[in-house]
């Protein structure tokens, strides 16, 4: 495989990315959010397969092998299963004005490419395209968190920021080195651990998975009693 | 290098240990004992450090200087001194049912874990595994802040969860926008997160790549200190967690938070050669202190009130760095350390108030001074210190960040004096009638032990009277390593 065509392939997983990030956010049903989760993990592990490869990085094979384990099947498996125990797997979120969402979206991109803008001179083509697509999803999948009002899909947000970081570490860096990357999955899977746990005792004290009613038992301790 | 290895691995085995511990009181006893360690063999480690400049150990994997050793026995110490308090006080909270037998087991576990982590991420020479330690101290702390179960409680840890996740994955963006600029010169593998060698050759990082990743480790990082406006989490998970989770919360986890910060500021400086890390500092350290200082006076539960002034506090640190004269360091690195002892102290105290009160909403404590002097006493000399009053040591380092300031930036001390005048009316309105106030009929006596408090204050006390001359010492090295890439 020649450099320009691995570079090719790289671009074109890069704006595949950057289309789930937008397909994320624009779901309003509980499993196709979990399906595009998936497949986020799914396309990150593959990426991470095509620079290992074209970059020669051996250790880059194992990250891709952790990640296609971890974020392709566990996380998504997990959180599966918590639909299902929780019966949710079949509601439906209203979502906030989503034409506002989605010109805020091509804002926050717009953003994203405009920042990295003064690194681009300095780096060569690969680099610099994969930088902006993964700052740009990052907030993204931010945006996914501020306007979601479930606690899963908060959820989903927040690992599809950790899939975005994963992505700008391959994207420019060619992955960071082995210990950090198995530090930071420890870390992932660990707090994947603790929202599962969560979940129940959400469910278990305030009969229900929506941000609004947690954080109405905080609002009568703040100044406005 | 086995006390490096002793401080590190002790917290951590201790940790496994009692999570298989079932009996409480026993499990409360080795916890004093595994922190009580942890502390012992931090004091050997920072005497051997103290002769030379600097230690790594394990090849390049952990790296000790002036400055962190230092935080390394403070937390170890102040880690030592809360397993004494929570021994009494969670024995008080399984008496009335707050908590059964089990979560004193994840408790004491998860106690003793975030003690590993953060030793860890102070001793880490790779800022890959500051990271990664950072992050699990937070995980530990999450699982603290629910452990009474109560809708507030998890409403609260959830918040913490989801707000410090996001701020320490714009951190971990940070940290990749680093890697990406090093990697050019060190090659790609561990050397190029190695602080030790990044600081040597903060020169040859593309500064502009350096510009953009302090953005978000500001941003990602400073969420974690507390600063405002990434704030939101901090007073609920103060206020709703056990008292020692929101003692060790202020005093500790916030510190390493902002130690990262200034290690970032560090390379920062030597890559920019310019003064923006510590002006974007210096801005979000005064718009923290105004706010934090006016939102004081709002709060009616105690353990938020006194949330808000660690806002204060990390706020004025964070601006004291900023400012980035030796000085301005000296005076942050001493607040560091009695703002850890004092604010652990007062939430000491306030835990064994709201027990003997049975709430935390300030307007029904009432007495304390009548009806158990210890406290009261407590509660009003700790205010006091914290409030900045001589001859207690945070006056000593109020003064020096007002003299760097009028050093640097005079017309600035107008806002820094009025951010602690408005805090300081703030702690005493409050703090006053509680105090002194009628004592209510319902008051319950509990089991306590003031000891740590008194240590806490009377080191706070001495540290104003006279600093020793090591200390001094230490701190003058500190505060050159800090600025030595300042303009």
């Amino acid at each position: 495989m020649s450099a320009s065509f691995a570079q090719q392939i790289i671009d074109g997983m890069a704006a595949l990315t950057l289309l789930i990030s937008f397909a994320l956010l624009a779901q309003h049903r509980m499993l196709s959010v979990l399906h595009w989760f998936a497949a986020q993990g799914l396309l990150l592990a593959a990426t991470a397969a095509v620079v290992a490869y074209s970059s020669g990085e051996h250790e880059l094979y194992i990250s891709a092998i952790m990640t296609f384990l971890l974020k392709g099947l566990l996380l998504p498996w997990m959180l599966w299963r918590v639909i299902r125990k929780l019966h949710v797997h079949r509601e439906v979120e209203p979502l906030m004005n989503s034409g506002l969402t989605v010109i805020i979206a091509i804002t926050v991109t717009l953003f994203a490419f405009h920042i990295i803008q003064p690194i681009e001179v300095t780096s060569d083509l690969m680099t610099r395209n994969s930088m902006a697509i993964a700052t740009a999803c990052v907030l993204l999948s931010m945006l996914m968190m501020i306007t979601r009002k479930k606690a899963i899909t908060q959820v989903i947000g927040f690992l599809a920021v950790e899939n975005s970081l994963f992505f700008a570490a391959i994207g420019a860096t060619n992955g960071m080195p082995l210990v950090v990357e198995i530090g930071i999955a420890f870390d992932v899977l660990i707090a994947a651990l603790i929202f599962g746990l969560f979940f129940f005792q959400i469910r278990n004290t305030f009969d229900s998975m929506e941000i609004d009613t947690l954080n109405a038992s905080l609002i009568h301790k703040d100044e406005d009693e | 290098m086995n006390f490096f290895l002793a401080t590190l691995l002790t917290p951590l085995l201790g940790g496994l240990l009692l999570g298989i511990i079932r009996n409480p009181k026993l499990a409360a006893k080795l916890n004093i004992l595994t922190s009580s360690l942890t502390f012992i063999f931090s004091l050997f480690l920072a005497f051997e450090v103290l002769g030379k400049d600097s230690v790594h150990a394990m090849q390049n994997w952990f790296y000790l200087d002036s400055y962190n050793v230092f935080l390394v026995s403070l937390t170890a110490f102040v880690g030592m001194t809360t397993t004494i308090f929570s021994k009494p006080y969670m024995q008080h909270e399984l008496g009335i049912g707050r908590v059964n037998e089990r979560r004193m087991r994840l408790y004491h576990s998860m106690y003793q874990l975030f003690q590993f982590g953060m030793l860890l991420g102070f001793t880490s020479n790779n800022i890959g595994v500051l990271w990664v330690s950072l992050e699990l101290a937070t995980l530990a702390t999450v699982l603290l802040v629910s452990l009474y179960r109560t809708p507030a409680s998890i409403a609260a840890a959830w918040k913490y969860f989801i707000l410090c996740g996001m701020g320490i994955a714009l951190a971990l963006f940070g940290t990749i926008l680093v890697f990406f600029t090093s990697s050019t010169v060190f090659g790609h593998g561990n050397e190029a997160l190695t602080w030790s060698l990044l600081y040597a050759h903060a020169g040859d990082l593309d500064p502009t790549v350096m510009g953009i990743a302090f953005c978000f480790l500001m941003v990602g990082y400073g969420t974690k200190v507390g600063l405002v406006p990434m704030h939101a989490w901090l007073p609920d998970a103060h206020g709703e967690g056990p008292t020692p989770v929101s003692a060790v919360l202020s005093g500790l986890l916030l510190n390493l938070a902002l130690y990262a910060l200034v290690r970032f500021k560090m390379l920062v400086d030597g890559s920019t050669n310019s003064d923006m890390a510590g002006h974007i500092m210096m801005g979000f350290g005064m718009i923290s202190l105004l706010v934090a200082a006016m939102s004081l006076h709002k709060q009616r539960d105690i353990k938020r009130m006194f949330s808000f002034s660690s806002i204060e506090h990390m706020a004025l640190m964070t601006f004291a760095f900023g400012i980035g004269t030796p000085l301005a360091a000296f005076a942050a690195l001493l607040h560091m350390t009695v703002h850890s002892l004092v604010k652990s102290g007062i939430f000491f105290t306030v835990g064994h108030a709201a027990q003997i009160m049975g709430t935390q909403k300030m307007a029904e404590i009432r007495g304390l001074i009548y009806h158990h002097p210890g406290i009261g006493w407590g509660l009003l000399i700790g205010t006091a210190a914290i409030a900045g009053f001589p001859p207690f040591a945070v006056f000593m380092s109020e003064f020096l960040l007002f003299t760097a300031t009028l050093e640097s930036y005079p017309w600035l001390c107008i806002p820094l004096l009025l951010g602690l005048l408005i805090a300081m009316g703030g702690l005493f309105r409050f703090v006053q009638p509680m105090v002194y106030g009628e004592a209510p009929e319902h008051a319950k006596a509990v089991h306590v032990n003031m000891t740590p408090v008194y240590v806490h204050f009377g080191l706070a006390l001495l540290l104003g009277l006279a600093i020793p001359t090591f200390l001094a010492h230490w701190y003058h090295q500190a505060a050159a390593l800090i600025t030595a890439g300042t303009v």
